[in-house]
């Protein structure tokens, strides 16, 4: 083994440091994937209307999106943007619409099969009862699509809670950023990092942990 | 004519596509009467199910309910294709029971029986609750009302889809082959519950196989053959008279039955 003493009083000193860091990841994966999901609803509805001037921006908005890497977004977003003149976003802002057109380029896929997966006979139904066309979206595709595709948007989640490390990049303060910044100031490498790591880890694990209950009590359709 | 008549189709038309599926439908339905379509698959009893409540949309003739149009109003001699709410304000006065139920699997019994009473009829909650929890008595699953359509048998799914059809008061309520989904044993607990209504003075249009609950429940019986309307009549005449070929033939199939009454 190599020579290496643990030092944990390093990780103890800096405890609510770290668990701010990771608040403020959750929270910007959670924000970005409420954001995401309205546009990819909006997106999925494009997509299926029919309409050609409206699938196909909505259809290259989706390639671009998951053709590049997340980190290129966030620095073409968060450098490039005020190049074009647009300056009024800070950091933080800039990389939660980041993360949520990201987001929503994916949900947009998730809810556009989940969309034409529904069976017509529900949609029959729901015409045969006399609702009107939106009422018919309200409170029967969207219950029903909501339900079916719980467990992608529960695995988005997991996927943008990971994803916002990259936000270190443009040091904003989460948990991987924190990190490298207890870790340049301490040179305890192991320990901060090995904490980091628990800590996504945990969080990921309790977040799957939830999700399965919800899933659990939404499980109606089979 | 008779001002008691709810339905009236007169030479209704469909195609899809190439295949013409009805070719000029002729046919009455009164206030209060049951009257069924009998006939092959492929018939078109379906169909024209569907176009009378708008699922489908007729090419030619008219369909006249309380003596309007549907699906269209005309205007200077044209016929103007009626707006989406229009139409579901139409459809509103129509039940429809389907082959396989249909029940949106996301409600509970009680909640698909008070989802159109609520969102379509402006019915305040509580009052959507009790009339769901008396039609759910009416055809016995009154204990029933919490469990979601996958907790529930396939004839016990098919009556939470009648309570929620006649839930809404309906001016004419119509049943596309009900109990062709069912297994074998839960066929006559719908059936009687069909019974019941047409007892009670629903006017029902009903596509079935079922030729007993036919001959025994209905006032008029209407046999289709080929996108036409081959003979209608009373049970009587035409389980006891059938004038052509193609409808002997057609009950002929179902003679080992007849035999048992």
């Amino acid at each position: 083994m190599i020579d290496y003493n643990f030092d944990w009083s390093v990780i103890t000193r800096n405890w609510d440091r770290f668990l701010e860091a990771l608040a403020l990841g959750l929270g910007l994966a959670v924000v970005s994937l409420l954001i995401g999901c309205v546009i990819g609803l909006a997106a999925a509805y494009a997509r299926v209307s029919g309409n050609k001037w409206l699938s196909g921006p909505v259809w290259a908005y989706v390639e671009v999106i998951r053709c590049t890497p997340l980190l290129l977004l966030i620095f073409f977003i968060y450098f490039g943007l005020p190049e074009f003149g647009i300056y009024f976003m800070d950091k933080t802002q800039s990389f939660v619409l980041t993360l949520s057109l990201y987001a929503g380029a994916y949900m947009s896929e998730v809810f556009r099969a989940g969309l034409s997966s529904i069976p017509r006979q529900y949609v029959e139904a729901a015409k045969a009862i006399g609702m009107r066309p939106w009422q018919r979206q309200r409170w029967v595709v969207l219950p029903v699509m909501f339900r079916i595709t719980l467990p992608s948007i529960g695995n988005n989640l997991i996927s943008l809670f990971k994803d916002t490390s990259l936000a270190a990049a443009i040091a904003i303060p989460e948990l991987t950023f924190v990190a490298r910044q207890i870790n340049a100031n301490t040179f305890r490498v192991m320990e901060v990092w090995l904490t980091a790591s628990a800590l996504y880890l945990a969080t990921a694990w309790l977040l799957a942990t939830l999700l399965r209950q919800v899933e659990r009590r939404y499980a109606t359709i089979r | 004519m008779a001002d008691d008549v709810l339905l009236r189709a007169q030479g209704v038309r469909k195609s899809f596509g190439a295949v013409e599926v009805l070719k000029g439908i002729d046919l009455e339905v009164r206030q209060g009467q049951v009257v069924s379509l009998i006939g092959a698959s492929g018939s078109g009893k379906t169909t024209f199910l569907r176009c009378v409540n708008l699922l489908e949309e007729h090419d030619g003739g008219e369909i006249l309910l309380d003596g309007d149009p549907v699906g269209y109003r005309v205007e200077g001699g044209r016929r103007r294709r009626l707006s989406e709410t229009a139409i579901s304000a139409q459809r509103a006065r129509i039940g429809m029971v389907f082959q396989q139920f249909n029940l949106f699997p996301h409600l509970t019994a009680e909640e698909n029986v008070m989802l159109g009473l609520t969102k379509v009829l402006n019915k305040p909650k509580a009052e959507a609750r009790e009339i769901a929890t008396h039609w759910l008595g009416r055809v016995g699953l009154a204990e029933r009302r919490g469990h979601y359509p996958y907790q529930l048998s396939g004839g016990q799914q098919q009556r939470v889809a009648i309570a929620r059809a006649v839930a809404m008061e309906p001016r004419l309520l119509l049943f596309d082959e009900v109990t062709s989904a069912l297994d074998p044993e839960l066929v006559s607990e719908v059936l009687g519950v069909m019974q019941g209504l047409a007892e009670s003075g629903m006017t029902m249009l009903v596509v079935s196989h079922e030729m007993l609950f036919v001959r025994e429940v209905s006032h008029h019986v209407v046999f289709m053959d080929q996108g036409r309307v081959a003979q209608a009549g009373t049970p009587e005449a035409v389980f006891g008279n059938p004038e052509s070929e193609r409808l002997r033939s057609f009950l002929g199939r179902f003679h080992g039955m007849f035999g048992m009454v």
